[in-house]
C-alpha cells in the first residue's frame, strides 16, 4: 500500500515535469505538425538567409529593402498578409511556416522549400522573437472553412453576382484584371503603391494556389494591404460560389471552373472577349 | 493608533475612488486652439468615381486634413489630459462612426480604451474600414451597403488614422483615450475639459496634420483655467 502511494507521487511528479512538452509551447518554440522549431537554430538561419532584406532587427529595413518593389515584411510590427486567422489577429505557426515555404508570388520573397521542414520551423520560431505581440497576444482562431460545394454553372453565376454586389470590381476590375477604378490609388500600410491582383494573367495567388487558399484570402483579408476581410458579410456557402467564379477570371489557367464556364454561352463570350495583358501584380496594365 | 491608520487608509481609498472619475463641480480647463501662418488649402473632393456619393452634395465638399474657422480657429484638435488623471473604465455607450456621403462623420472620433466602437455604413456603396493602428492591431473589413454595424474596441491608447481603400479621399482619425477628460475643438477652436479634481495636469493638444503640443496646468477647487494652443500651419 505504502509502495503504491509513493509510486503515485512519482507518477504525479513525472507528469508535472512532462507538462511543458504536452502541448504547452515553450518560449522560443513552435510546433508545426510533428516538427518542433527552435528559435536558437532559427537565428543562425535568419542571419544567413533572411536579414539582407528583413533587416538585422527584423524591421524590414535590410540592405536590400529599399530596392524591392514590395517592401520586406516588418516582423516587429507583426502584421501578416497570409493567415488562416481573422483580420487583426496574429497568424498561426502553420501560417508562417507555409508562407516561408511557399514564398510570395510576384514579390522578391522566394519559396524556401530548399530548406528542410526543420529549418523552416526553426526560422518561424526565430521570426516570432522580433515582436512583443507574440507574448501579449494569442494567434486568432483559424476561420472555419466548410467542405467545398460542387462546381456548377449556378454556383459560378451566383459568384459573379457576388463579385458585382460586393464591389470586388472597384479594385480588381470588371474582368478581374486588376484595373478597377480604385486600382491606381491603392497603397499598402507602408504608404507604398500596391496593385490589386490581376486574375487574368496569374495562376497563383499571394497566399497559395488552391480553392481553399482563395477562400481564406478574401475571408481573412490580407492585413497590411487594401484587401479587406469579407468574413462578416459573406456566408460560407456563398463564399464557395465566389471562389468558383474567381477561378473563371483566371482565363490563362486551366481549371474545372473555367472549363465548365466555357460550356455556357455567357461564359464563352465573356472569356473570348478578354485580351490578356500585363502581369499578375498589375504592372503593364493601362489604368 | 490602529484605528487612526485604518481611518487614514479609508480616506486614501475614498480619495483614490474619487480620482478615478470626473468630479462634477470640479475645476475646468478651457481655451481655444488657433493656427498661425497659412494652412494648406483644402481641395474639393472629386467623387465622380462614386456617383451615389457625389450626388449627395450640391458642391463637392473639401478635404478635412486641416479644418479652420474664423479668427484662425483650428477645428478637430483633440485636447486631453495626458498626465495627472488616472485611467478610467470605459463608459457603457458606444462611440459611433458613420460613413455617409463617402466621408467619415465625425472626421475625428474620440473614445476610451475598451469602449465599444460602432461603425455604420449609410451609403449605397461598399466601404472598407481600414484603421491603420500601429500600437493596437491593424485590421481591415469590408462593409457593403445595408450590412449591420461593425463593432470593435481598442485596448491601448493611440491616435489611429482611418481610411477606406476603395475611396481614397476618405480619411479620419480615431483618438483612443485613457480617461474621459478629452474634448475636440469646434468651429471656433474652443474646447472644455470640465469636472477635474484638484491637481496638476498635463494638457495635450493633438492635430492630425500638425502633431501635438503640451502645457502644464494646476487646478484648485472649482476654478476655470484658461489654456490656449497655437499650431504653426504648414502651407502644404
Amino acid at each position: 500500500m505504502r509502495a503504491n502511494k509513493s509510486m503515485q507521487w512519482m507518477f504525479l511528479a513525472a507528469a508535472l515535469l512532462a507538462l511543458p512538452s504536452l502541448g504547452i509551447a515553450q518560449q522560443g518554440e513552435v510546433h508545426v505538425g510533428k516538427v518542433t522549431g527552435h528559435s536558437d537554430a532559427g537565428k543562425q538561419l535568419y542571419y544567413r538567409f533572411c536579414w539582407g532584406c528583413h533587416g538585422f532587427h527584423g524591421d524590414g529595413n535590410g540592405e536590400n529593402g529599399p530596392y524591392l518593389n514590395i517592401l520586406p515584411r516588418n516582423f516587429v510590427a507583426a502584421t501578416f498578409k497570409c493567415r488562416s486567422t481573422p483580420t487583426g489577429t496574429l497568424p498561426t505557426d502553420e501560417d508562417l511556416y507555409d508562407s516561408v515555404g511557399r514564398g510570395f508570388n510576384n514579390s522578391n520573397m522566394p519559396a524556401w522549400n530548399s530548406l528542410t521542414k526543420q529549418q523552416r520551423a526553426d526560422m518561424v520560431a526565430f521570426i516570432k522573437t522580433f515582436s512583443p505581440r507574440w507574448k501579449t497576444d494569442k494567434p486568432g482562431d483559424p476561420i472555419h472553412v466548410p467542405a467545398e460545394s460542387a462546381v456548377t454553372l449556378d454556383s459560378i453565376k451566383h459568384g459573379k453576382e457576388l463579385f458585382t454586389k460586393l464591389e470586388c470590381w472597384k479594385c480588381h476590375g470588371q474582368e478581374g484584371r486588376g484595373d478597377g477604378p480604385s486600382a491606381p490609388t491603392l497603397t499598402d500600410s507602408n504608404d507604398q503603391p500596391i496593385r490589386p491582383y490581376n486574375f487574368a494573367a496569374g495562376s497563383r495567388f499571394k497566399c497559395g494556389a488552391t480553392n481553399h487558399d482563395l477562400y481564406k484570402i478574401f475571408m481573412t483579408g490580407l492585413d497590411g494591404t487594401p484587401m479587406p476581410s469579407f468574413a462578416d458579410v459573406i456566408k460560407p456557402e456563398d463564399a464557395w460560389d465566389l471562389v468558383h467564379y474567381l477561378r473563371t477570371l483566371q482565363v490563362t489557367t486551366k481549371s474545372p471552373e473555367l472549363a465548365l464556364w466555357m460550356t455556357s454561352k455567357e461564359g464563352a463570350e465573356i472569356v473570348k472577349a478578354q485580351k490578356i495583358t500585363g502581369t499578375p501584380t498589375g504592372a503593364g496594365i493601362k489604368q | 493608533m490602529r484605528t487612526k491608520q485604518a481611518f487614514m487608509a479609508g480616506v486614501a481609498i475614498l480619495a483614490a475612488a474619487t480620482m478615478t472619475s470626473a468630479v462634477p463641480g470640479g475645476g475646468t480647463v478651457s481655451g481655444k486652439v488657433t493656427y498661425e501662418g497659412t494652412p494648406a488649402k483644402q481641395k474639393p473632393i472629386d467623387m465622380s468615381k462614386e456617383p451615389s456619393c457625389a450626388k449627395q452634395y450640391a458642391a463637392p465638399p473639401p478635404t478635412e486634413t486641416v479644418v479652420t474657422g474664423p479668427n484662425n480657429a483650428l477645428e478637430n484638435v483633440v485636447v486631453y489630459i495626458s498626465a495627472g488623471a488616472p485611467d478610467e473604465p470605459p463608459p457603457s455607450q458606444a462611440a459611433v462612426l458613420a460613413q455617409k456621403g463617402c466621408r467619415y462623420l465625425p472626421h475625428v472620433l474620440a473614445f476610451q480604451v475598451n469602449q465599444e466602437l460602432k461603425i455604420t455604413n449609410e451609403d449605397q456603396t461598399s466601404h472598407n474600414i481600414h484603421p491603420l493602428a500601429k500600437i493596437n492591431r491593424e485590421w481591415n473589413k469590408s462593409q457593403p451597403p445595408g450590412t449591420p454595424p461593425i463593432s470593435d474596441k481598442y485596448d491601448k491608447m493611440e491616435f489611429i488614422p482611418v481610411k477606406c481603400n476603395v475611396h481614397p479621399w476618405m480619411h479620419g482619425t480615431f483618438a483612443v483615450m485613457k480617461n474621459s477628460h478629452y474634448s475636440i475643438s469646434g468651429a471656433d477652436g474652443g474646447f472644455t475639459l470640465p469636472d477635474l479634481p484638484p491637481g496638476k495636469y498635463t494638457v495635450t493638444a493633438f492635430h492630425e496634420s500638425y502633431g501635438d503640443q503640451t502645457q502644464e496646468v494646476s487646478i484648485a477647487g472649482s476654478e476655470t483655467k484658461s489654456v490656449n494652443f497655437v499650431f504653426k500651419a504648414k502651407p502644404y
